[in-house]
């Protein structure tokens, strides 16, 4: 044995091996410490773009989540002006009333200290002033306090003109009014709720998503993990043309999403699907099925889709290592007269299981986080509403961002859970 | 189990299953390519397949000629039991005879293949499993054909359809070829009224910048994990795997609130951002893997000649891993085209959209569905391209790290 080892490695190649080793040993301690500077350097860009656009996200799902807002609260409310100009002013003296319509854009939020600031036109006098308003040489300026929720007003301004007026001919409306005012903004108050939480927990619904959320799971994984299986098994000889067949059963997993998926829905359409006419012709069924439409088959039909999808990934692993296994083993089972079925069952699925079980996690955690190919294929519909589906449901079809952001959280605490037990098992397993 | 391990038994039992796969493989590939109905009798298919495969498990040991003749008969048999029909003319025209003598000819050459040499009695048991996975693995070349090419021809013909021939027989996906260039009409449609063309530009332009960003910042960090000693390495490779398990619509709700408050929705530069991000862990992991199968003695002979290890990295290593850093490229450009989700969050205005977008905006009641596939076949053709030409790369970058779906 040493022999062997000898004679594969030149004497140049052990001195080399002899130096390196010498020159690490002595010179550990700076070279270890420059190495440990230049992988932090290298590894810094990387760390602050998943900082700013993975781990902020995460934690501002968390601070989302414990505070009721909507859509519409993504902007703050704003005081809103509008300024009009009541009666003609056509000659001196003339007299009109200058409307400004404000109101607050929020419907329940308060702004405070609204401020309304603007310019009166050369030649115009203001005959009544609002006791919350003054008026500095042509400049207006009001202070009109707090806002409620949904308020509006109309503040009016009599004015006469005189002949300056005429001259310069500067409307009122010309002269933009200025509006502010401090408003909380409630993605950024220190007022947290488990509203969102109870809403989402207070269902029925929730059981049911939970549900629909575990066989979509289990099923899409072991069913795609299976198709894999059987795919690789039937490739997994050397014949010509082996290649298309290869690359043929990777189309699914390699197409675009929207499209396979949009066909999917035209395949089995009730009405105009291929499917359901070819079935309707032969015979087999009389009326058409709605497959994407019906309560238990969307959910089996999503899974199918799912399985579909993803058993080229399977089966691209497990036919990766399958061509890896020695074939000696078999020629050895061979001789001692084992069938093909022992020879699968003992000696195959043995050493495919680490691959399997791998691929079972991953499979499992990545199905899990699956959205798009739900939302394209039913949009949650016909129960096949997933925990991740309905954070988009929640966040956006119902426009209650809080109560996505509450989905969203659930749906980490499960992946946490999920990746413990990822890790604990990995490293039994040696690397993927 | 061992009863039934008879050649008398088990070859009709296969070879009436068989049967029965093509004959449904026949009808429907059939009805496909004509848009008539044609119907299998589940009864006569697999009499006629208990017929062919008995006769196969006795021939054994003929000689050639006889089996010849005893083919031809069988062929007879098969043809005069005719297990299809086809329901949608009654008249005779040859269609139907031809059907049946076609799926004769092919089930009894691929019985008689799958059957070769079987004993008509006893059979040990590892002959008797041999023929069974023999049939399994034809079968399972049929059923993985069908299940993956169906779709893509229905995708195909359905894009060069018009709406009345649809409605009127939606089996029908012969081609009309008379029709010469109109046959493209939805193609053209596309690029004229719906703007494929700059869709194309926009995933094109998005999906490089993504790989070249990606790359950037995947390459120092890959090595660093695969080849520097630090303190939190194996933290990092860890949390690497984890960050790659985040759902996309748990990161995608934050990002869609941040980018409206900061005016980034709606703009390819905040699709810019926020693509790299999906996929630099996933490059990262894929490469790190790579980085550890370059021979450590090739680097640290260059560290000994006076390199730095940053030219270390740009003139050994990076050249030594160049067909990988090819595969991680591919796969990254195939996640940032077929991108969907954020894409249809985050961009509304059609001039910013990208191919998957667009392809989302044709699912709507009043684009007819022959646009639809068009745009789904736009958006698959460069991908599959791709995927054809260099599928060694894929494949190999696929299986080196990246399960992600």
């Amino acid at each position: 044995m040493a022999a062997l080892i000898l004679s594969k490695t030149s004497p140049i190649e052990i001195l080399n091996k002899f130096m390196l080793g010498f020159f690490y040993t002595k010179s550990n301690g700076t070279l270890a410490k420059k190495e440990g500077q230049l992988a932090w350097v290298l590894l810094f860009p990387t760390l602050l773009i998943i900082f700013s656009i993975v781990i902020l996200p995460l934690i501002s799902i968390f601070w989302i989540s414990f505070k009721p807002i909507s859509l519409s609260d993504l902007r703050p409310p704003k005081p809103i002006i509008k300024e009009r100009l009541k009666g003609k002013l056509e000659i001196e003296g003339d007299k009109g009333e200058i409307h400004y319509r404000i109101r607050n854009s929020s419907r329940d939020q308060i702004i405070n200290n609204v401020k309304l600031v603007d310019t009166i036109p050369r030649g115009l006098k203001v005959l009544n002033l609002d006791d919350r308003c003054q008026i500095d040489q042509r400049k207006l300026s009001c202070n009109l306090g707090s806002f409620k929720g949904g308020y509006r007003e109309v503040l009016k301004l009599k004015v006469t003109s005189d002949e300056i007026f005429y001259i310069n001919k500067i409307l009122p409306k010309e002269t933009i009014p200025k509006m502010t005012g401090k408003s909380e903004n409630v993605l950024t108050n220190l007022n947290f709720s488990l509203v969102n939480f109870v809403k989402i927990f207070d269902r029925d619904e929730f059981f049911q998503v939970l549900f629909v959320t575990l066989f979509y799971t289990v099923f899409g994984t072991v069913g795609a993990l299976l198709m894999g299986l059987l795919a690789a098994l039937i490739l997994n000889t050397n014949f010509r043309g082996q290649g298309i067949f290869r690359g043929l059963f990777l189309f699914p997993y390699v197409a675009p999403v929207i499209a396979v998926a949009f066909t999917w829905v035209l395949l089995f359409d009730p009405f105009s699907g291929s499917i359901n006419a070819l079935l309707i012709q032969m015979q087999v069924i009389e009326t058409p099925i709605n497959f994407f439409g019906k309560r238990p088959l969307a959910l089996i039909m999503v899974t199918v889709f799912e399985i579909w999808r993803y058993f080229p990934l399977s089966f691209l692993f497990i036919l990766a290592r399958m061509q890896s296994i020695d074939n000696e083993m078999y020629e050895a089972a061979e001789m001692d007269g084992a069938s093909p079925f022992q020879k699968f069952w003992y000696l195959s699925i043995p050493m495919l299981l680490g691959i399997l079980s791998i691929l079972f996690l991953l499979r499992f955690i990545w199905t899990f986080n699956k959205f798009d190919d739900i939302f394209l294929l039913t949009g949650g519909n016909a129960g096949t509403r997933t925990l991740t589906v309905n954070v988009y449901e929640q966040a956006f079809a119902l426009s209650n961002i809080g109560a996505g952001a509450a989905v969203a959280v659930v749906i980490f605490m499960f992946l946490l859970i999920f990746s413990i037990l990822f890790f604990k098992f990995i490293s039994r397993e040696e690397g993927l | 189990m061992r009863s039934i391990r008879k050649g008398y038994i088990l070859a009709p039992f296969l070879s009436a299953l068989w049967a029965i796969t093509i004959v449904w493989c026949l009808s429907i590939i059939s009805s496909f390519s004509t848009g008539e109905a044609f119907k299998p009798n589940f009864l006569l298919t697999s009499l006629s397949g208990l017929t062919v495969g008995l006769i196969c498990s006795r021939i054994k040991g003929y000689k050639k000629n006889h089996k010849l003749g005893i083919f031809l008969l069988l062929f007879v048999a098969v043809v005069v039991l005719s297990p299809i029909t086809r329901l949608t003319d009654k008249y005779f025209n040859n269609l139907e005879f031809f059907l049946n003598s076609f799926f004769a000819v092919i089930l009894i050459i691929s019985a008689s293949k799958i059957l070769r040499d079987i004993d008509f009695y006893e059979l040990t048991r590892h002959q008797f499993e041999d023929y069974i996975i023999k049939f399994l693995t034809n079968f399972g070349y049929i059923f993985f054909t069908a299940i993956v090419a169906i779709p893509f021809y229905v995708m195909v013909m359905t894009s060069l359809k018009n709406q009345s021939e649809l409605l009127l027989n939606p089996l029908n996906f012969s081609i009309d070829f008379s029709k010469g260039y109109d046959l493209f009409r939805s193609y053209t449609e596309l690029f004229s009224d719906f703007n494929f063309g700059s869709y194309i530009i926009t995933s094109f332009f998005v999906s490089i910048i993504t790989v070249i960003i990606t790359l950037l910042f995947a390459i120092p960090g890959a090595y660093a994990v695969a080849r520097l000693r630090f303190k939190g390495r194996g933290i990092f490779s860890s949390s690497i795997l984890l960050i790659y398990m985040v759902p996309l619509i748990v990161l995608a709700l934050p990002i869609y609130v941040g980018f409206s408050l900061f005016g980034l929705r709606n703009s390819v530069l905040g699709i810019l951002m926020i693509y790299p991000v999906t996929t630099i862990p996933v490059a990262l992991y894929m490469l790190q893997g790579y980085f550890r199968t370059v021979p450590t003695e090739i680097e640290e002979s260059g560290l000994m000649d006076g390199l730095s290890r940053i030219s270390v990295i740009l003139k050994i290593t990076l050249p030594l891993s160049l067909p990988s850093i090819i595969s991680v490229s591919l796969y990254v450009f195939m996640i940032a085209w077929n991108e969907f989700l954020l894409a249809f969050m985050l961009l509304d205005d059609p001039s910013k959209f990208t191919i998957t977008r667009g392809v989302a905006m044709l699912d709507s009641s009043e684009v007819p569905r022959q646009h639809l596939m068009a745009g789904s076949v736009v958006a698959t053709i460069p991908v599959m391209l791709m995927f054809l030409l260099l599928e060694k790369y894929l494949r190999q970058g696929l299986t080196a790290g990246s399960i992600k779906g």
